[in-house]
């Protein structure tokens, strides 16, 4: 009757990367990435400028797309559906994966129409008060705004207004949020709320992190994937994975020694 | 002077930092700071005269009747310049009509849509040079394509000429005024699953409302002026007429007309005309100002 289970059962994989080289034109920027990333876990995406984990990163709402000449080969799966399938709507797409972007952004308006943006578009059914409030308290800021919630989100610190972005997209109930380097124009306590947050939010969402603070990656992440670049015979630098695995095992006792050279700070 | 190549060994008194006015460079830099002072108010000389004349001519000779009568018959006095003030207002109406939703709607596609592409790169360069071409050739336009077909002078030809010289000038600032709002906000809307035109429709348009709102009144204020385009398009009226498919009276062509005959009491009415004319331009521009001076970016 009892079943044996498996005392800690792999959680389920949400994006799945399947061999994927990413282009710019005829630049080859990401090459041959395979990697999963899970559910309920806080993914961080480290490496050395250029190596292609905001491309990456990117590729994983469609965002790309935006930018002329980008192309992806190889699959990357959301739920085991490919993204980039030609039945694909990308706005339907960045509706379920939703992104954070390392230069606060909030539209001109007031902090009450940033947050509900998305739930504006999206033809959100419910109570918008409630939405407000629910979304503004999980990204830490409801003390701070709610009296003046008719103010423009450009008059806030740049730490609010992150976490004002951070409110925005958790409003649109995404189901993975992106976030590329979201401390990075930071200082070190609004960093310490976003990543509080962060641990807070991976209980309902799927994160992945792009970070450059490596203390930032091992508070924060379940899995660390590191990316390096290598010169290719054409004499541009082409991004790849190097290891990717539990952030423990990344940061302690890595397989590769080019990723225990850049955790640990030696990396020429 | 300081000689640049030797260390540094700082000086011991107090006076190291004190200002000496009459070396050559602090002199110099006070004559060049002061030319660019005349300069700027030689620049303003001109707007500060036209407006003290117009002024001084004008105000002694606003009255009612100026509002609510028509011009009177010449070597006449009395009257007022009425329907060229409804006219004007009219005409006005019909550029601003046709010239502001090809123009946002021109500059959006320019700044949103076809960014970067020779296609972009034509149309900036025809609203340039249409920028350039003289007004009075703003108003054959109109004449060949709306009074000939129409086979008369009307309200509406005015229209259309003044709005062939609203459409650079509002397609052109809207444009500068889309373009400045950030790329991050327009993908921060990608970014939480907005269409393109949701995008356009509730992020880069509102935040774009006070540059529109200034393109749209500096093009109303440029061709509220204009004489030449309406002489053989709405052409004149010495009546009352509000019809868009008739001749019309307007203030510019009126004070045309009246500061040409040798009668004083014409000339007079030219003068309370052009003092109404500029309080228009003025009031439209401060209202503008005023309704958007919170600027986003
Ligand atoms: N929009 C783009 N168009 C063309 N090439 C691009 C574009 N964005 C990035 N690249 C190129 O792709 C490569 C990877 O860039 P990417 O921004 O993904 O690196 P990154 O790892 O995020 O770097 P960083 O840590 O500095 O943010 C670089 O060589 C870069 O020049
Ligand atoms: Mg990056």
């Amino acid at each position: 009757m009892i079943m044996t289970r498996n005392p800690q059962p792999t959680p389920k994989v949400v994006l799945q990367v399947q061999n994927a080289s990413i282009f710019y034109g005829s630049f080859r920027a990401v090459r041959d990435v395979t990697m999963d990333i899970y559910a309920n876990e806080v993914t961080a995406l480290i490496g050395p400028s250029g190596c292609g984990k905001s491309t990456l990163l990117r590729c994983f709402n469609r965002m790309n797309d935006l930018v002329p000449g980008a192309r992806v080969e190889g699959k990357i799966t959301y739920h085991g559906k490919d993204l980039y399938a030609r039945d694909v709507d990308p706005v339907e797409v960045r509706r379920r994966i939703g992104m954070v972007f390392q230069k606060p952004n909030p539209f001109p308006k007031s902090i009450y129409d940033n947050v509900v943006f998305g739930a504006r578009v999206n033809k959100y059914k419910g109570d918008f008060d409630e939405l407000l409030e629910t979304s503004l308290r999980q990204a830490a800021l409801w003390d701070e705004v709610k009296d003046k919630l008719q103010e423009s989100g450009l008059s806030l610190s740049g730490g609010q207004q992150q976490r004002l972005c951070i409110a925005r997209a958790i409003a649109t109930k995404p189901d993975v949020i992106l976030m590329d380097e979201p401390c990075s124009a930071l200082d070190p306590i609004s960093t310490l709320k976003i990543e509080e947050l962060i641990h807070e939010l991976k209980q309902n969402y799927t994160i992945v992190i792009v970070t450059h603070n490596m203390q930032q990656a091992t508070r924060v992440s379940d899995r660390t994937a590191f990316f390096n670049a290598e010169a290719t015979e054409q004499g541009n630098r082409v991004g790849y994975l190097v290891e990717y695995d539990h952030t423990s095992v990344i940061f302690n006792n890595p397989k590769q020694k080019a990723t225990m050279d850049y955790v640990s700070g030696r990396f020429g | 002077m300081t000689d640049i190549s030797q260390p540094h060994t700082p000086d011991t008194t107090n006076d190291q930092f004190r200002k000496i006015w009459t070396s050559p460079r602090n002199l110099f830099g006070l004559f060049m700071t002061g030319l660019t002072g005349l300069f700027a108010a030689i620049a303003i000389l001109p707007l500060a005269a036209i407006v003290i004349n117009v002024a001084s001519q004008g105000l002694p000779l606003i009255n009612l009747d100026l509002f609510t009568k028509l011009p009177p018959p010449p070597g006449l006095s009395g009257g007022g310049l009425g329907n060229a003030i409804v006219g004007t207002l009219i005409v006005l109406g019909v550029a601003f009509v046709i010239s502001t939703p090809i123009g946002v709607l021109g500059a959006v596609w320019l700044s949103e849509f076809g960014r970067g592409s020779k296609i972009a790169y034509w149309v900036r360069f025809s609203a340039n040079v249409l920028s350039g071409v003289p007004a009075i050739i703003a108003g054959l336009f109109s004449y060949t394509i709306v009074v000939m077909t129409m086979g008369t002078f009307s309200a509406f030809a005015g229209g259309v000429a003044l709005a062939v010289v609203m459409l650079p000038i509002v397609m052109r600032t809207t444009e500068e005024g889309l373009v400045l709002v950030p790329e991050e906000v327009r993908l921060a809307a990608f970014g939480l699953g907005a269409t393109r035109f949701e995008t356009v429709s509730r992020v880069v348009l509102p935040a774009a409302l006070p540059s529109i709102a200034t393109a749209v009144t500096l093009a109303l204020a440029r061709a509220g002026g204009e004489a030449a385009p309406l002489l053989f398009t709405a052409l004149n009226n010495n009546f009352w007429s509000t019809d868009l498919f008739r001749p019309i009276a307007t203030l510019s062509v009126q004070i045309y007309f009246f500061a040409i005959i040798p009668f004083k009491p014409q000339q007079e009415l030219a003068w309370a005309g052009a003092l109404v004319l500029l309080s228009i331009i003025l009031i439209v521009s401060i209202v503008s100002r005023f309704l958007t001076r919170r600027k986003s970016y």
